[in-house]
């Protein structure tokens, strides 16, 4: 039978994601080693595991509320402004969500319509733009490049809006690159948001990973850009709790209404033992002065060091990363496509990388290299992505 | 202790075979200020020896482990110390912790056979005079050693890739 009249045309033309292509090639090989992966390799910290099994002995198997339980967005609240300076009401500006994906999903839902362009710095996440064609807008990429560190300028922000402009999406710590924005860069963005008005969707999931001194700055922390911003955050990166799927998304009251409305329709609330996991990480982190997450961050640095020394070691170009847990050096200079250099090295030296291709057209030409993985296992890679480049 | 040589110290107890040169990277620091610290962790005992875990069930080597409670009396003037260190001195005995509860010295000793380590305890440690009782544990399995699980991995446990 041909479903093809069934299916929505235009979300059926979205192609799957470049990375299911090849986790499908990867998952075959036996000794790879992965730098393909997107999520820590530490496990979530035993105390906030030991939370999630003491709510369900004590029964705690219900519903929470829509916007997640209050006691947890008070301390979203709290953690938000203690770690990024931001203020937001936990009765009515936070909304807890399955993951940030889900986050990023209703927030685009809430504020596109047939015809809104959502603008998207390019390279980056791969979620973005089919979530802006799902909500029945049109993404348009902002290429950023190597020269710029793969920062989003104020000129080409300025260059993408059009009179359909509805949101900026701002992905910093960035996916795939480990690019940052840093609070000169934010002023200038700030800027071109204040004077065309448009909406900005800051994912900072990274925002507790970022290096070299550089404190992680929030855009809504700008100035007079509260009521642009729907900061969007989760416990996937910071607390190693990727599996538990919870995260949040933070605005301006009238838009949470409605994020709210998608979200209970749709969704009714974040798993709840995810939220009694994510409560003890926040209220543990505040006591304790968020040790677990100084002890990872401090251990992806030493790893984030040794990958850059690597690479450039190679003679490869790679700007240094100062956010996330991602390399991005440049293989332009081996004359092979980024999916060439990722088939053959996964073929020839058992070593998985993510083409750039796969987040952006403008991706080409590098490679992704997550560091979460173990100092070891790192070093193994490099010796034999050395060796592959060598032998070409 | 530096900044430095608590990071070099961090990144070599998970590891203390990895090259100075890598260590280097790792902290960004100069391949001579790493050499010091280790050196300086050397020196001052910090680092006390470079061995591995090892477990020992996958060898074909008959080993017997116990770890053996003791009562003591402390003596004038040295405490537990005096005992501590004729405890100590045995070759069969691993490691000795002064504890606090209902016993003093925790003794982790071990012997090629069961019959040596019985008569380890029973003519060695109980006989002598400051000793009072002991009460012997023997180790029948090694799940975790100084952070290590013996247990076969279960792998990563996430995708080859993810976004």
């Amino acid at each position: 039978m041909n479903y093809d009249r069934y299916l929505n045309a235009a979300i059926a033309a979205v192609p799957p994601s470049g990375i299911r292509r090849f986790f499908d090639m990867a998952s075959t090989m036996k000794g790879t080693i992965s730098l393909g992966v997107g999520e820590p390799d530490f496990i979530t910290p035993y105390h906030i595991r030991n939370a999630a099994i003491n709510s369900l002995l004590a029964g705690e198997t219900q519903y929470t509320a829509n916007r997640g339980m209050l006691e947890l967005r008070e301390e979203i609240a709290r953690y938000m402004q203690d770690r990024f300076g931001l203020s937001y009401d936990p009765k009515t500006d936070i909304v807890v969500t399955v993951g940030a994906s889900e986050a990023i999903d209703t927030a685009l839902r809430a504020i596109t319509g047939p015809g809104d362009e959502v603008l998207v710095p390019e390279p980056s996440y791969v979620s973005y733009s089919p979530s802006v064609i799902f909500a029945g807008g049109t993404p348009v990429p902002i290429v950023t490049t190597r020269e710029t560190e793969f920062r989003l300028t104020p000129e080409a922000l300025r260059a993408a809006i059009t009179p359909r402009t509805k949101a900026l999406i701002l992905p910093y710590p960035n996916n795939p690159t480990g690019a940052i924005m840093e609070r000169e860069d934010l002023e200038k963005i700030a800027e071109v948001v204040r004077e065309k008005e448009i909406l900005v969707l800051s994912d900072e999931i990274y925002g507790e990973l970022t290096y070299g001194g550089r404190k992680h700055v929030s855009f809504g922390t700008m100035p007079g850009m509260a009521p642009y911003t729907i900061t969007l955050n989760c416990f996937s990166k910071s607390f190693a709790m990727t599996g538990w799927r919870v995260g949040f998304a933070c605005g301006p009251a009238p838009l949470m209404e409605v994020i709210n409305k998608i979200h209970q329709y749709a969704i009714l609330c974040a798993p709840r033992q995810g939220q009694a996991a994510a409560l003890e990480a926040l209220r543990a982190g505040r006591e304790n002065g968020y040790e677990d997450v100084t002890k990872m961050r401090e251990a992806y640095d030493r790893r984030r060091r040794l990958m850059l020394a690597g690479f450039r070691d190679m003679g490869l170009d790679c700007f240094e990363p100062l956010g996330a847990f991602y390399v991005f050096p440049s293989i332009q200079k081996t004359g092979l496509s980024s999916e060439e250099f990722c088939q053959r090295l996964l073929r020839e030296k058992q070593v998985a990388c993510v083409p750039g291709n796969a987040f952006a057209p403008c991706g080409e030409g590098h490679i992704r290299c997550s560091y979460a993985t173990g100092v070891d296992k790192l070093n193994t890679a490099l010796e034999r992505i050395a060796a592959f480049i060598q032998s070409l | 202790m530096t900044a430095l040589e608590s990071q070099v110290l961090e990144i070599m107890r998970e590891d203390c075979r990895l090259p100075i040169e890598k260590i280097a990277v790792m902290t960004g620091a100069s391949l001579v200020d790493v050499a010091a610290a280790v050196r300086t962790l050397e020196e001052n005992k910090v680092i006390l020896r470079y061995a591995p875990i090892v477990n020992w069930d996958k060898t074909d080597r008959e080993r017997v482990e116990a770890m053996i409670e003791v009562r003591v009396t402390p003596q004038h003037e040295m405490g537990f110390d005096a005992v501590a260190r004729r405890i100590y001195a045995f070759d069969e005995v691993r490691s000795v912790y002064l504890m606090s509860g209902s016993y003093d010295l925790l003794v982790l000793v071990q012997a090629r056979t069961l019959k040596e380590l019985a008569f380890f305890v029973s003519e060695k440690l109980s006989t002598l005079d400051t000793v009072t009782g002991t009460s012997t544990s023997f180790v029948l399995k090694r799940y975790k050693e100084d952070g290590v699980v013996f247990e076969e991995d279960h792998g990563d446990g996430r995708l080859v890739i993810t976004p």
